[in-house]
């Protein structure tokens, strides 16, 4: 999962680190966002499941959505 | 009346509220831990500051599913009086019981310094000791204290006059240089719709003694105390 701030919110780590590759040389760089990555296991039934599972835990606890977005990708355990 | 103030793993403002209503102000006062299933007979709660489960994730987030919660949440439902300073403010964000989030101060700096912010509500139980526009002096001290809440969300809240403070310089002026974390507007507090549920980033527990700096913050516990000595009279 990534957890990102919205758009439209001021990312504080974001222009601290663009500022500091800008001091670097990377003078091209623009719009850095600093967010979170969070990888875990579920058991589930399908991939249905899983998804609905993910979607329920991003929504109510890994992010507040006030001021972030979420995203994430499946991928099934080799067994 | 009774004060409750909740206890949860990484407060540490606990012990400031409890001697301030105890000690400054002689009302009675329990704390109410982490885990226990109801808040008992108290009559305002206080969710104060610290760093509650180390601030993991976001400032609150863990904190709002505790066992309490429940139990203070029905309790702000049913009008009760609850008050989140700091770290409480930022757990009832995270509970929805307030509106908007609370972040990164935008300089990425831990700020720890006394501040003044202007009373812009003053017909709450926590704020009608003060007169409207009134500057209060009291500490900050926090590194998540940028409060967001989107343009759709601030219109309506300022519709319903939900801004309690707003951080201004001594004399009640807004300006960005006494705005200490970017909050959106210079918010330093807020409240429910209907009024009962008040958080701020200020620390009105710590500005209740002469010793501390400033005793400003007294009003707020005041404006509660007088309103349960009216209504008792009633």
């Amino acid at each position: 999962m990534e957890i990102t701030l919205k758009k439209a919110v001021l990312d504080p780590q974001g222009v601290a680190v663009e500022n500091s590759l800008k001091a670097l040389g990377f003078d091209r760089v623009r719009q850095v966002r600093v967010g979170k990555y969070i990888e875990l296991n579920l058991e589930a039934l399908d991939r249905d499941e899983a998804a609905s599972q993910v979607e329920e835990m991003s929504r109510r606890l890994l992010s507040n959505p006030v001021i972030e977005d979420y995203s994430y990708t499946l991928q099934e355990a080799g067994v | 009346m009774k004060f409750g103030v909740i206890v949860f793993p990484g407060s540490n403002c606990d012990l400031d509220a409890y001697h301030l209503v105890r000690d400054v102000l002689s009302e009675p006062v329990e704390y109410i831990y982490y885990n226990e299933t109801s808040i008992g007979q108290c009559d305002v709660i206080i969710l104060p500051g610290g760093f509650t489960y180390g601030d993991y994730l976001r400032s609150g987030a863990i904190a709002r599913f505790s066992p309490v919660m429940s139990a203070v949440a029905d309790f702000a439902y049913q009008g009760g009086a609850v008050l989140g300073i700091c770290n409480g403010f930022q757990v009832l964000t995270e509970a929805g019981l307030l509106p908007g989030a609370l972040y990164r101060n935008n300089h990425l700096q831990f700020r720890c310094e006394q501040v003044y912010v202007r009373v812009e509500n003053n017909s709450l139980p926590f704020t009608r000791s003060a007169s409207l526009g009134k500057v209060l002096e009291m500490p900050v001290a926090h590194g998540d204290g940028n409060y967001y809440a989107p343009p759709e969300l601030l219109q309506e809240m300022k519709a319903n006059n939900q801004v309690v403070f707003r951080y201004t310089d001594q004399n009640g002026n807004v300006t960005p240089a006494a705005n200490p974390n970017g909050s959106v507007e210079n918010i330093a507090g807020v409240c429910n719709r209907a009024g009962n549920v008040v958080g701020m980033m200020p620390h009105p527990e710590r500005a209740g003694e002469k010793l501390l700096g400033s005793r400003h913050g007294l009003i707020i516990f005041k404006s509660i105390i007088s309103y349960f000595q009216n209504r008792e009279v009633v």
